[in-house]
């Protein structure tokens, strides 16, 4: 009996996983370190050590600080970002609540086109902007004819407040509206039945129940505005932090300090606004909707409420609509200048675009469809790991993969000219020079969305399927490729589509990588076309193309969600 | 230890006056009336559907009547919003705000009332003692058990000292064993503060533990109003007598006239009834498991009458054994007393079943 070996039995228990998933896990390490670690690290290290000798310094924060311009941009960011929030919660707020709270016909209309401004890139709405806002723009135009006024909405700063607050508030207005349609009508009617009613009922039950899910979308918001280049560079706002960063690599170089220490304070700026909304977001789960409850308490309104409703409802679409409109009849216009409308229509720009152009929609399509690609077999296979292994350490592949989400597009695009300028290929290109570093750059940026898309499939997959399948003989890759790749079906779509869609618009990252036009995308062509006026028409013809790409993949993948739910029925 | 008793309002009285609520084609309540004492522990009883929560929130002003109105202590409330009724409700999820603690909670409605911070406290400590919580004021409701929260939701409710208090399925998000606790709590505490209260339950069991009287309701209707022994010994339809316990029912007619008046069981048995017996002419025979007993077939008759039946099987419920026999066409359930396990009826064979016209009920369809 004392021949019974007892070794091996805690070595087991230690590895507690097949060979085969940890070489999958350290794989997947070695993508995410190379490709993400590595240039942001590159970020972190140049802007941290002296030129030239590599020694650990403080001064090159020190030099940014006593730059004037470097102190305006950052202010500016941050004043840019914070009221583009209150603008976005102005316009969200109402359409919210009134849709949730209220009995309002067309209420499943109003969210859908609150949807409609996240499908079109906030840069090419800002051209479209111009067009109805800006000092020349239809509605000045008319306002200087009717009462000899113009306003500046599109003037400096106001411009980027005014697109990115039109842009983004989307993400308010969904989360928000989820936090308001979570509470349950009980949670109202016991604060009535203790004698609460009308503002203070709203102020003390609703608001601060619902307070969680605005502060997702309001950082969500920050973070956005505070990272985008590519709208502050086409309204031609250069005293923001991310133009600062893009201007001081391209113009005076990559080995310029500069260019980093924003990067650095860029990604400061982003984890910390992160780390706030989390901290605060922390025990606050706050969705009510339970057992017992009575569903949701919608009110009816009186007709002036109606009217004054409607009223508000109509006029924020119109907003958030208008660059739709102006970006679709810009694409038609011959000439559209000084004049509430364009003056005569054509084809010819969409001609050009599918003609000589045509490159650009077709590096699109394979760059994207190659990043959603490797995001969803990433994320399948991180999904896996974390959700159904007890391999040691399988968070950190997690959060590594979510972390790209705090890291802005243009400090990527840095990291990796850095990091990649100086490995060349046996023929001697760089490879940072290489259209593969795009595709890479992009499957690293929408890493997080397939991933999320994937463990959610995979969470909603009960284990005693998988152990059904081992039961009768199959081994765990096997039980993977026949059982739950099929039943993750439907997530690893939506997945897809979200990472190839957003991918496809994507400019932050590209603006930085592209180094010759023939290896551009959509987004990047569109960027050029926008910087002349004879460009204008094209450009938008290419937008509208980009804006009908994106939605086309938003329904695609909202179809194939309801679908795999549907299919699911078994499932309750 | 009456600290927070006697009320500053006395107990009052609740009444119901002809209430019709409908959604649509939907006629939820049908001609409601109710007369509910002051003081007393009221509960609706009904399968779910029958209306009785909506007669709870009709009360709490949450639902609108089509007609009729509730008056509290006399008064018409009807016209009253939810926030001007002062009756306390505990709603079935117990609705605590995740986002206040559980003193906030309770003191939530006294700061709705403009009372005074000090009082406020005082009150919130009382009524959190009350329901010996005093201790978790600081916690937030979730990090509570279900039997916690629920606890708070009353004493949040009853701090506001309210005309009279509802309570919607208390018991039905708590697990089985501390459903007993709780009940006996919320006895003892309705009995304590004199409170008026309504309890809406579809668990017979818990009206009858606790309820001074019970409305039994169904499909919009009261079925019947009687203290929980009235209502099983005195059902007034089938559907109150099979509701509350379990009952026998057989089906047949009424064949013969005068002297020789019978009840035909359908399959064939006949039962002497006469004129005289108050029998209806349309109804059905119902009797309670524990009102029958069997007695070996070919004996004896040992009651009013008898019924050859064959037993089919039984279950060992420790003090007793239920039988269950077909009689005619009817499946009966009989509960006979534990004696020893060498004096059983088995399954397969025939016995006699004896029934006394004095605990038999005749209840028309």
């Amino acid at each position: 009996m004392t021949a019974i070996p007892i070794a091996p039995l805690p070595r087991a228990r230690r590895l507690s996983a097949t060979p085969g998933q940890i070489a999958l896990a350290l794989a997947i390490a070695a993508f995410l370190l190379l490709f993400l670690g590595l240039p942001v690290g590159t970020v972190l290290y140049v802007g941290f050590t002296e030129k030239g000798t590599g020694s650990f310094t403080l001064v090159n924060f020190y030099d940014f600080v006593r730059t004037e311009l470097f102190m305006r941009s950052l202010w500016n960011s941050f004043y840019v970002s914070a009221m583009s929030v209150v603008w976005a919660s102005v316009f969200a707020l109402p359409l919210a609540y009134l849709t949730t709270r209220f009995v309002f016909r067309g209420a499943a209309l109003v969210q859908t086109l609150g949807f409609l401004p996240l499908i079109m890139p906030p840069f090419v709405g800002a051209v479209a902007m111009q067009l109805f806002f800006g000092r020349n723009g239809s509605i000045n135009l008319l306002l200087d004819d009717w009462c000899g006024l113009k306003i500046g909405f599109m003037e400096g700063l106001n411009g980027v407040i005014f697109v990115q607050s039109v842009h983004y508030f989307p993400f308010i207005l969904i989360n928000l509206s989820a936090a308001l349609r979570n509470i349950d009508r009980a949670m109202e009617e016991a604060a009535q039945n203790l004698g609460s009613s009308g503002f203070r009922l709203f102020r003390r039950i609703v608001f601060p129940l619902a307070l969680p899910g605005y502060l997702a979308g309001a950082s969500l918001v920050f973070v956005k505005v505070f990272d985008d280049l590519a709208t502050p560079l086409l309204l031609n706002v250069k005293d923001m932090l991310a133009p600062q960063a893009y201007l001081r690599v391209t113009s005076i170089g990559i080995a310029d300090p500069m260019g980093y220490v924003i990067s650095v304070v860029l990604i400061v700026a982003s984890v910390t606004a992160m780390w706030l909304s989390a901290r605060a977001l922390k025990g606050r789960d706050y969705a009510t909707t339970q057992r017992g409850g009575g569903g949701l308490a919608r009110r009816i309104m009186t007709p002036w409420e109606a009217v004054l409703g409607y009223g508000v409802v109509i006029l924020i679409l119109a907003l958030v609509l208008a660059p739709h409109l102006a970006l679709l009849l810009l694409s038609f216009a011959t000439i559209w200048s000084f004049s509430p409308l364009p003056d005569a229509f054509t084809l010819a720009h969409y001609a050009r675009v599918f003609g000589e152009s045509s490159l650009y929609i077709k590096n699109t399509l394979i760059y994207a469809t190659l990043a959603g690609g490797i995001d969803i077999v990433l994320g399948v296979a991180i999904a896996y790991l974390v959700l159904r292994t007890k391999l040691v350490g399988r968070e950190w592949l997690d959060w590594a993969a979510s972390a790209a989400l705090a890291i802005p597009g243009v400090v990527l695009g840095i990291g990796y000219l850095r990091a990649f300028y100086g490995v060349t290929l046996p023929d001697g290109t760089p490879l940072a020079s290489l259209w593969i570093t795009i595709v890479l750059a992009l499957a690293i940026r929408r890493l997080p969305y397939a991933l999320r898309a994937c463990s959610a499939a995979l969470q909603q997959i009960s284990v005693s399927l998988e152990e059904a399948a081992e039961n009768l003989g199959a081994t765990k890759a096997r039980t993977v490729r026949r059982i739950v790749v099929p039943l993750m079906a439907g997530g690893i779509l939506a997945g897809f589509v979200t990472s190839f869609s957003t991918a496809a618009v994507e400019l932050s990252a590209t603006l930085m990588l592209v180094q010759s036009n023939s290896d551009a995308p959509l987004a990047y062509g569109l960027y050029v076309f926008m910087q002349s006026a004879a460009g204008r028409g094209p450009g938008a013809a290419l937008g509208v193309v980009a804006v009908l790409l994106v939605a086309l993949c938003t329904v695609l993948s909202h179809l194939i969600i309801e679908r795999s739910q549907k299919a699911k029925g078994m499932g309750h | 230890m009456n600290a927070i008793a006697p009320l500053t309002t006395p107990a009052v009285s609740v009444d119901i006056q002809g209430v019709n609520v409908s959604y649509g084609d939907n006629h939820v309540l049908k001609n409601v009336d109710l007369a509910i004492k002051s003081g007393e522990f009221f509960a609706f009883l009904g399968p779910s559907g029958c209306g009785k929560t909506t007669l709870l929130r009709l009360i709490a002003g949450f639902n609108q009547a089509d007609s009729g109105s509730v008056l509290i202590g006399g008064k018409d409330i009807s016209g009253l919003p939810p926030w001007k009724r002062d009756v306390g409700m505990v709603f079935q999820s117990y609705a605590l705000w995740p986002h206040m603690t559980v003193a906030r909670n309770v003191a939530f409605g006294l700061e709705e009332r403009g009372v005074a911070r000090d009082e406020v406290r005082r009150r919130v400590a009382l009524a959190l003692d009350l329901v010996g919580l005093g201790h978790l004021a600081e916690r937030r409701p979730s990090q509570l058990s279900g039997g916690q929260q629920q606890r708070v939701a009353v004493a949040r409710t009853v701090a506001i000292e309210p005309k009279v208090l509802l309570l919607d399925e208390p018991l039905s998000n708590l697990d089985a064993k501390m459903r007993a606790q709780v009940r006996r709590e919320l006895r003892e505490l309705q009995q304590r503060l004199g409170l008026t209260t309504i309890f809406v339950t579809h668990d017979q069991e818990e009206a009858n533990t606790i309820c001074d009287r019970i409305a039994v309701m169904n499909d919009g209707v009261i079925q019947q109003v009687g203290t929980p022994m009235e209502l099983y010994e005195r059902p007034a339809n089938l559907f109150v007598a099979n509701f509350l316990g379990t009952a026998n029912i057989m089906a047949g007619k009424i064949v013969g006239t005068g002297r020789d008046r019978r009840f035909e069981i359908e399959g064939g048995m006949q039962i002497h009834v006469a004129e005289t017996s108050g029998v209806p002419d349309r109804a059905k025979l119902v009797f309670r498991p524990q009102h029958a007993r069997l007695s070996p077939a070919g004996g004896p008759s040992q009651a009013s009458f008898s019924l050859t039946c064959d037993i089919i099987g039984r279950e060992f419920l420790g003090s007793s054994i239920r039988y269950f026999a077909r009689a005619g066409a009817t499946e009966v359930a009989v509960d006979m007393p534990f004696q020893s396990s060498r004096q059983l009826f088995e399954p397969g064979t025939a016995a006699m079943l004896n029934l006394d016209y004095s605990s038999v009920l005749w209840l028309a369809e």
